[in-house]
């Protein structure tokens, strides 16, 4: 066969391949062409995620192993990485103007997206310690630069440094936890571990409770959740979108992959912890972005928060539960993607709108715009009959199946104090007095914004396909 | 016998309504207004005629569901499955009813953003329809909270002063009861494979999932109905929500507690709602009392309205779950006489408040001298509140409160006492209003009703005196599914009963 080196099949991991080659021909061609080339760049990276997603469709179905068992696709790897790869590509359509910008003009944007996303689908597919340390670490390096990518602004520059060293700290402690799982195991490998781990060693746990505290940081749960809302409230707007979607996905995915596939037989420890984090990210998230005046730093809880939520499936550890993880990151991706494309549109007199009261009377200058967004704030507050409710449902149903209640009653009651603060801006937009007109919004945000709230609003009629797709991706972790 | 899914017709005409105002009613302009307005009439009065051909189709003496309607949906256990009974189809008809009147309502109170309210009006109306139709819980769950989206705007943009607290009020605490019920729904599931509303109706509950499903419906419904001391948010969002909000919460929103009492809480869990019915008999006696007590001291129209109210549902719960024949029908019966009557009460509001821009009762009286035809409507309504017999308030109570009289003598009396306060609280609110000389200046030149206000209230007029001397239509509608239920209910507590003989 055409695709062996060295010993290992390539084919599964062809669209990491093409993609990375992707990204060092685009270098290429930037370096060569200087800033100029940025527009041609980032839509050359649009078509080449497009693209990485078609392979990945298109392999072979089942279960693909290479590299010695560390990397991994299954259906639970191509449901993620696709759904990854639709979050990049959409940042992408999203900082055109961004990077267009005279001030900052760079082609590097798109690059540094286009290596993160090859970090996060080494991620997902990641099977052994070894492997997920390489794709969080690709994926988290790119995004440090990304998050300072507006270097003449104070704020993204602080975001960025303080996201490098709070990520590097938590680095560490993954790796320290890693070590000691492969010093009390003997191995690397996810399956290895799940077979060593059924004593319950207490050095198996103690490594355990550093890995999970590193991949709690990367998702952005409490205790670690520090970092969230500086840096959401710093870093360029089409970059929070970016970090509130695919990073989390791929984050998520393999904090699932791990707890599930490697410490399946000490599910009771790890339990624990995952049912600690969620209440604990779920209560922050809500009464934290209730005080919130600035709308990325509230939208920054809020990602706690529902990072808090599809925690809760996790905590059920059934197949159940993980499509719930599945679907809730999905849906979640969507929703906050679309929510953070509104705020980017919005600008009056060329400055961009970050207040919540600068919101106001948005219901009656751009009436479809304060629609849309709206309903997408609704869906994140998990009112039927919109996507976030399903989201919550499939969550929480894993969760009362599994007998955690007092974990679902405080799940669900966070859930209605979380609803007040996107009720606060449906406020502001709607029932206060109308402040002077807002700019015109480019075509692409529009239809951004128009797909991520149709999308929404119109998930109930048709739920199968995505929830078919989730159930399989589910299904192969166990 | 049905070829069309003239359900789902009924329920989701509305929305297309609503999709034909947003593509016609363009611009912002009196023109898109027009336009919107006479869309939504037209909407909802062939959503109304359809619904009659449910009337003329249904079958009384049948206690299954009818014109049901299924698809996949969600899972294998979740389905779409709409259909109605002889309990839900009156709440169906109630509310395709009162859609016309109250868009009719609105016309010349509502100026601004006119496409947007239609339009909230309508969704509003398919979600109410959904929730009355529904026949799997999950598909009941996302019906019934959906409707707090358009409640939500209704009141909050085009609300009185304190419209943003009544508005948030309403939404977080019925939204709170509600997540309860939602777990609940989700251990049901898992009890049963499924949300499919009749299998559940035969599916065998625990006990223990009974008692705990029971509270976490009861946390819903209560509000939603609202029982003492879960009322409070009802009169801030009676009293900031315009004219038609108002009326559509008094006359469906709240039917839809004592529809979800019906149509789960006694047949999936009969024990548990025997074992609970002494706490429902208490709280539904004290909100008879105290609230009517309460409505004898409000100073403004709106919120004497909607105390009334709540003492109004304390008798509709109080006949629930004496779980006798005549205590259910009565609830049913009082559930869609109370809707017709309180929303009458309210458009009675609207018509003075459009002239005067008060509620205050104060700022009125001797409207007789000038407004003789609004003195007539007005009087019906108040007797019909009252429970005059020959007004379709009557018949409700009495029926209520002879199935209670049975069960429970302590809270049939203190029901009664409640009759006795609530034709106390009417008679001082129209004696005050209506009668009286007409001695402030402000009221000196208004006028009566209009030909359009006269249009809304007429038929309710008629349906109040008609349903009070003549209430066979709506109890024979409903009988043959009442009593269904209720040997099912007796058959189920029949056990316990007899272990609790010596």
């Amino acid at each position: 066969m055409m695709f062996e080196a060295a010993g290992y099949q390539l084919l599964p991991v062809l669209p990491e391949i093409v993609l990375a080659i992707g990204a060092m021909a685009s270098l290429m061609i930037g370096a060569w062409c200087g800033p100029r080339a940025a527009a041609f760049i980032t839509v050359l990276a649009i078509c080449l995620l497009g693209a990485t997603g078609v392979i990945e469709y298109l392999l072979p179905k089942g279960r693909l192993v290479t590299f010695g068992g560390g990397f991994i696709v299954d259906e639970f790897a191509r449901f993620l990485k696709i759904a990854a790869l639709a979050g990049s590509a959409a940042t992408l359509v999203l900082s055109r103007e961004f990077i267009e910008d005279d001030s900052r003009r760079m082609f590097e944007f798109a690059i540094l997206v286009m290596l993160s996303t090859v970090g996060m689908m080494v991620l997902i597919s990641a099977a052994d310690l070894i492997m997920l340390y390489l794709g969080l670490e690709l994926m988290s390096l790119a995004l440090y630069v990304v998050a300072a990518s507006n270097r003449d602004n104070v704020k993204s520059t602080e975001a960025g440094l303080k996201y490098f060293v709070l990520g590097a700290l938590a680095s560490g402690m993954l790796l320290y936890g890693a070590s000691l799982i492969y010093g009390f195991t003997g191995t690397v490998s996810f399956a290895g571990i799940a077979a060593a781990a059924k004593t319950g060693s207490i050095g198996i746990v103690f490594g355990l409770v550093f890995l999970l505290a590193g991949l709690c940081f990367k998702v952005s749960v409490v205790p670690f959740h520090m970092w969230t809302p500086d840096v959401y409230e710093g870093a360029p707007t089409p970059v929070t979108a970016f970090f509130a979607s695919a990073p989390k996905i791929a984050a998520m995915a393999v904090f699932t992959r791990v707890v599930l596939t490697a410490f399946s037989g000490i599910a009771s420890e790890w339990q624990q912890i995952v049912v600690f984090v969620a209440i604990a990210s779920m209560a922050l998230g809500s009464f934290g972005a209730i005080g919130q005046r600035n709308i990325k730093r509230m939208m920054a809880y809020s990602s706690i928060g529902h990072m808090g939520f599809a925690l809760v499936g996790l905590a059920a550890g059934t197949v159940e539960g993980a499509q719930g993880v599945l679907l809730y990151l999905v849906i979640y991706a969507v929703m906050t993607f679309g929510a953070f494309t509104v705020i980017l549109a919005m600008s009056r007199n060329g400055q961009p709108l970050e207040q919540i009261s600068d919101f106001a009377g948005l219901s009656r200058t751009n009436p479809l715009m304060a629609f849309f967004f709206a309903m997408l704030l609704f869906s994140l507050a998990g009112i039927p009959p919109l996507a976030g409710f399903f989201a919550k449902f499939y969550v929480f149903t894993a969760a009362i199946k599994a007998g955690l209640f007092a974990l679902s009653v405080i799940g669900v009651i966070t859930s209605v104090v979380g609803a007040f603060y996107y009720l606060n801006v449906i406020k502001v937009m709607y029932f206060d007095e109308r402040a002077e007109a807002t700019d015109a919004v480019h075509i692409e945000l529009r239809s951004v914004v128009a797909a991520t709230a149709l999308f929404n609003m119109l998930f109930f009629a048709y739920p199968a396909p995505l929830v078919s797709a989730a159930t399989a991706a589910a299904k192969s972790l166990f | 016998m049905t070829t069309w899914p003239i359900l789902s017709v009924v329920t989701f005409l509305p929305t297309l309504g609503a999709l034909l105002i947003y593509v016609m009613a363009r611009g912002g302009d009196e023109a898109a207004n027009r336009t919107a307005r006479w869309i939504a009439l037209w909407t909802t009065v062939v959503t109304f005629a359809v619904s009659l051909i449910l009337v003329t189709r249904f079958d009384p003496a049948n206690t299954d569901f009818q014109f049901v309607e299924e698809s996949t949906w969600l899972a294998a256990g979740i389905r779409y499955h709409m259909g109605v009974d002889g309990i839900s189809l009156p709440f169906v008809i109630l509310t395709t009813a009162l859609m016309p009147l109250c868009i009719i309502a609105s016309w010349k109170s509502i100026t601004s953003r006119v496409p947007a309210y239609m339009m909230a009006f309508l969704i509003l109306e398919t979600l109410m329809v959904g929730t009355f139709s529904a026949l799997d819980l999950l598909l009941f769950y996302v019906f019934f909270e959906g409707g707090l989206i358009p409640m939500f705007l209704i009141i909050g943009i085009w609300g009185g002063p304190r419209r943003v607290y009544a508005t948030f009020k309403f939404f977080l605490y019925t939204l709170l009861g509600s997540v309860l019920m939602l777990l609940a729904i989700m251990a049901l599931y898992w009890n049963a494979g499924t949300t499919d509303i009749p299998t559940l109706m035969h599916a065998s509950v625990p006990y223990n999932l009974q008692k705990w499903a029971w509270l976490a419906f009861f946390a819903s419904f209560a509000v939603k109905m609202p029982m003492w001391p879960v009322h409070t948010w009802l009169p801030d969002a009676h009293v900031e929500a315009p004219t038609a909000g108002s009326v559509i919460l008094a006359a469906i929103l709240l039917k839809m507690g004592g529809y979800g009492f019906l149509r789960f809480s006694l047949p999936m869990f009969p024990l548990a709602s025997h074992d609970f019915a002494p706490l429902v008999f208490a709280l539904s006696a004290i909100a008879i009392v105290y609230t009517s007590l309460v409505a004898l001291m409000q100073e403004d129209m709106k919120k004497l309205i909607a105390y009334s109210s709540v003492a109004h549902m304390g008798f509709v719960t109080m006949g629930i779950f004496a779980g006798t024949m005549q205590g259910i029908h009565g609830g049913v019966f009082q559930m869609v006489s109370h809707g017709i009557v309180s929303g009458a009460l309210f458009l009675c509001v609207g018509v003075v408040y459009d002239r005067m821009h008060t509620r205050e009762i104060a700022a009125y009286g001797g409207l007789v001298n000038r407004m003789p035809l609004y003195a007539l409507a007005f009087l019906v309504f108040t007797m019909a509140n009252v429970g005059l017999p020959g007004t379709s308030g009557f018949v409700g109570e009495f029926l209520s409160l002879i199935g209670t009289f049975k069960v429970s003598i302590p809270t049939a009396v203190a029901a009664t006492l409640g009759v006795i306060l609530s034709a106390a609280y009417a008679l001082w609110l129209y004696r005050k209003i209506v009668f009286g000389a007409l001695v402030k200046p402000t009221l000196a030149t208004i006028k009566d009703l209009t030909l359009r206000e006269g249009l809304t209230l007429a038929p309710l007029v008629a349906l109040t005196i008609l349903f009070g001397v003549y209430p066979k239509p709506v109890l024979d509608l409903s009988a043959a599914s009442v009593q269904n239920l209720v040997n099912n209910y007796a058959s189920a507590t029949a056990a316990i009963k007899a272990a609790a003989l010596p």
